[in-house]
């Protein structure tokens, strides 16, 4: 069967716990979006941009020096660290953005932690002509100094959440009281596979060209299907974008891999497959990190982009039917595939696609040489260069 | 006393109700029973306790704080029905966010509620199309599970929501989060006209920045049985978080003041 359910649900996740002010434009908003994203204008418009401003389709490289280290199974990259913005999150904001305009919006907000979805969105709105505004945690507009420049140059605004734990989650949340307060002129464009129903669909159906065009490019490569896959995981939509075409090929195996912070066994991570129980945070039903009584635990990672306590239904979902490998890696390894991606490959990841990495690094050298990876590398690192050279006792 | 006794109580008086809201544990657990009673003392007609959730996405800033206050002092749901046991005259409802409720365990939350005589549960963060489970466990209990409508629900959704409304319907004057505003939403009169066409016995109170004796007589003349105060209670909280007695003393008078503003 096809999920999400016309209620929204994965199995028992996802679903729409929003206030009922929200609700009503949450109905609209799943009309417009069931009704444009079959329209052959719509579609060949948000083509037209993925081609020709996104930069897409972006190449699946074979990693041969990494490869060779590893004296195991082959790695390929899929390059959306190469789309335009440095991260595959313009795929889904020039989607919804386009989906903005013809619902006659003039505004979009959007939440950031990394700050990579607040420049896709703000490259989006600035190419489309809306208005944009950003919610970031104060800890996160810090720790991504560069972003914030970066969106403010594009006539983006950000503005500082100091609520809270001060980072992604508190940024969700003040963009959804702006959304309940602004809801006649203001388009909420959330960056992940989380949030009320349609919100997971709709970025799933903006994201999941990464895995359409990734499956194209391995069978013209090897002539078969990759053995493994492997996504970071914060929110989820790098991930379900390249999971999303190989689920019904059950010989994949899809590692969605977690930020394991300072290790799991000290709480302070971002693992919510790996580590987390049942709830309902940001509108919807899936694994979260929360106490016994429910109050939601902050997260913690090296990576602003995967420190966040919940992830997207449908990886919950599919974790829980085993049909995904959610595995963490820790904060140290993640730097260590940092450094080494870049000396073999002369690529530098984001620390978030970093993670992905490191997996791969961990499970390659077990396989056999005719076998194959997909790594999912979702952004380039330029903006982590600040938080690598702090971490390494490199004084810029 | 149950909430619908209280409103028909009040009908025949030609009184409105006056719902007021703190949240639970703010400051500390150990000051909410004072300001309770200073609040019923005032003539608060229903007392409204919220149980705090880190992540409360209908508050504006100063619930908000007061939700941080109380967790930082220890707040959770186990002290939360402790104190409430202990607060009488007035009938008492419990708002508070699903996962809160969801952890708890739906049956035991409103085996709590029943123990602790509290006839009401508000969760702004559960639309109708979500709450078949805990209507479940409330008609169990005998519990009321308080509905909201907002001025962007639609004709078809009202219906919805009607249907299972229970104790009384709870009306959110604007499209926006819980806060003081220095006018009400011209919206409300409207608003309140528009549901009371469909809504048959079930009272209607208003809430949503309502903060001064004026807003009162305005949703009650609208037509509303009541009106709900919260964030102009909590920020006279925070107002005087070094002194108590000025504290309850300014609660009881404000709350009198709203009060006066409910007769009609």
């Amino acid at each position: 069967m096809d999920l999400p359910d016309d209620r929204g649900r994965y199995g028992v996740y996802g679903g729409r716990f929003s206030p009922e002010v929200l609700m009503p434009a949450l109905e609209e908003l799943e009309r417009s979006f069931r009704k444009f994203v079959k329209d052959k204008e719509f579609q060949r418009d948000l083509a037209y941009y993925l081609k020709e401003f996104a930069g897409r389709p972006t190449p699946l490289y074979y990693a041969k020096n990494l490869s060779q280290k590893l004296n195991g199974a082959k790695i390929y990259l899929k390059r959306e660290d190469l789309v335009h913005g440095g991260a595959h999150k313009l795929n889904n904001t020039l989607g919804q953005a386009l989906l903005a305009k013809r619902m006659g919006k003039t505004r979009v907000i959007a939440e950031t932690g990394a700050g990579q979805h607040g420049v896709a969105t703000a490259i989006a709105a600035a190419t489309l002509d809306l208005k944009c505004e950003v919610y970031m945690g104060t800890e996160d507009t810090v720790r991504q100094k560069l972003n914030v420049f970066r969106m403010n140059l594009m006539d983006a605004r950000v503005i500082p959440v100091d609520s809270g734990s001060k980072t992604l989650k508190d940024a969700t949340n003040e963009a959804m009281r702006d959304w309940i307060s602004n809801i006649d002129n203001t388009y909420y464009l959330i960056g992940s596979v989380m949030g009320p129903h349609p919100y997971p669909l709709i970025v799933r159906e903006f994201q999941k060209i990464i895995g359409q065009e990734a499956k194209k490019q391995i069978l013209e490569k090897e002539g078969k299907l990759p053995d493994a896959v492997m996504a970071c995981v914060g929110g989820g939509s790098n991930a379900i974008g390249i999971f999303h075409e190989f689920l019904e090929d059950k010989k994949v195996e899809l590692f969605g891999v977690e930020a394991g912070g300072k290790g799991i066994e000290t709480g302070e991570h971002g693992a919510a497959l790996c580590a987390g129980t049942n709830g309902v945070l940001h509108g919807m039903y899936s694994k979260l990190l929360q106490d016994r009584y429910g109050q939601i635990k902050v997260s913690y990672s090296i990576s602003a982009g995967l420190d966040y306590p919940g992830v997207g239904p449908e990886l919950s979902y599919l974790a829980g039917e085993g049909r995904i490998t959610p595995v963490s890696i820790t904060d140290d390894e993640a730097l260590d595939a940092f450094k080494i991606l870049s000396k073999t490959e002369g690529i530098m990841p984001a620390l978030e696609s970093a993670h992905a990495v490191a997996q791969a690094m961990k499970t390659a050298p077990e396989m056999k040489k005719d076998e194959t990876i997909i790594i999912n590398l979702s952004g380039r690192g330029d903006k982590d260069v600040f938080t690598v050279a702090e971490a390494l006792g490199v004084n810029l | 006393m149950k909430l619908k006794e209280k409103f028909s109580e009040l009908k025949k008086k030609k009184q409105g109700a006056l719902i007021g809201f703190v949240t639970a544990g703010d400051p500390t657990p150990k000051d909410t029973q004072d300001i309770a009673e200073a609040m019923i003392r005032g003539g608060i007609d229903i007392l409204e306790l919220g149980l705090p959730f880190s992540d409360p996405v209908a508050d504006g800033p100063v619930i908000q704080k007061a939700g941080e206050r109380a967790l930082k002092a220890g707040m959770n749901p186990d002290i939360f029905f402790e104190i409430a046991g202990k607060i009488n005259g007035v009938p008492k409802a419990v708002l508070t966010y699903y996962n809160i409720v969801l952890q708890r365990g739906l049956d035991k939350f409103c085996y709590d509620c029943v123990k602790t005589d509290i006839d009401g549960i508000v969760i702004p963060d559960l639309p109708i199309e979500e709450a078949a489970p805990l209507l479940k466990a409330c008609k169990k209990h005998g519990i009321c599970l308080i509905c909201l409508a907002a001025p962007t629900t639609t004709e078809s959704r009202l219906g919805k929501i009607l249907k299972e409304a229970d104790g009384f319907l709870y009306v959110v004057s604007v499209a926006g989060v819980t806060g003081a505003r220095k006018e009400l939403s011209a919206q409300v009169t409207p608003l309140v006209k528009r549901i009371k066409q469909k809504s048959g016995d079930l009272p209607l109170a208003v809430g949503f920045g309502i903060s001064k004796p004026e807003h009162v007589k305005e949703v009650i003349d609208a037509g509303a049985d009541g009106a709900i105060v919260g964030s102009a209670f909590v920020k006279i909280i925070e107002e005087n978080l070094g002194d108590k007695t000025k504290l309850l003393n300014r609660l009881e008078d404000y709350a009198r003041e709203l009060k006066s503003a409910t007769l009609k």
